[in-house]
């Protein structure tokens, strides 16, 4: 379990710099950041929010289920998990659809270097999730979960805690932080 | 009803209205810049946090451990914030 708050941790520490450093271009070129964040749909992006928040609420209640040994109830939170997550794909795939149909890339502009640079390290912290959230599922349909054998679920969801926090700061980040008039 | 009973699910409501007030709320026009932008990050900051506490049930865990974290969302608030007046400041 250890190795998991490492990789967490470390993982946690790169977001922070690359937030700052996000922050450190705004300051650079803030007219043009501003002007190309009042494009983004924000509300997809709350959306989004929303979706992640209840999908990392049904993998913390899978580990409750677990812990009291409520073994037909964590394999349902799981499924959940697993499909929120694919929702957060689909409304993101959705996103960069809509970026690309308009002409809109990373070339664009260095907002939109940084929009798909920061959006697509989170993407693919949802994917690989996303897939540790099914072999999770799989396992515990399969009873191999119980409250004295639950480390390798507690290892998933609190990888996919992290996927959801990450999305709590990117999401104003990006979408919300408005420059003062 | 058991989901009621659980910490985790008043903590997922709590966190979906923040998250509500923050985007269909306190990002319009309506509120002064300033206030927007300090309101919705230190909400999102809160939110960070218990994800940690509750989510990732570090609440009960050592204490360094649970203070790393703890720093980690202090820190990001602060290098977000402290860039975003340093942006509007004047020169």
């Amino acid at each position: 379990m250890d190795g998991v708050w490492v990789f967490i941790g470390a993982d946690s520490v790169i977001f922070a710099i690359l937030f700052l450093t996000f922050m450190q271009d705004r300051h650079a070129d803030a007219a043009v950041f501003e002007a190309s964040r009042q494009t983004l749909n924000a509300d997809l992006g709350g959306l989004d929010t929303l979706i992640l928040l209840t999908s990392s609420w049904l993998v913390a209640l899978a580990v409750q289920a677990v812990k009291r040994d409520e073994l037909n109830r964590a394999p349902r939170y799981l499924l959940g998990g697993v499909l929120t997550g694919l929702m957060f794909v689909a409304s993101k795939s959705t996103e960069y659809g809509q970026k690309f149909a308009v002409g809109i890339t990373p070339a664009t502009d260095p907002f939109y270097m940084w929009y798909f640079t920061l959006t697509g390290i989170h993407l693919a912290h949802v994917l690989l999730g996303t897939g540790l959230l099914t072999f999770a599922w799989r396992r515990s349909r399969q009873r191999r979960f119980d409250s004295g054998n639950r480390a390798v679920l507690e290892c998933v969801a609190s990888f996919w805690h992290l996927v959801d926090l990450l999305w709590i700061v990117l999401f104003p980040l990006l979408y919300l932080m408005r420059m003062a008039s | 009803m058991t989901l009621l009973r659980e910490r985790a699910t008043w903590v997922w409501i709590g966190l979906m209205m923040a998250t509500c007030v923050t985007t269909w709320g306190l990002s319009k026009d309506a509120f002064n810049p300033t206030v927007a932008v300090v309101g919705i990050f230190l909400i999102a900051a809160l939110k960070v946090r218990f994800v940690i506490l509750d989510f990732m049930e570090l609440r009960h865990a050592p204490v360094p451990v649970r203070m790393a974290f703890e720093v980690w969302v202090v820190a990001v608030a602060v290098i977000i914030l402290g860039f975003w007046f340093a942006t509007i400041a004047p020169g």
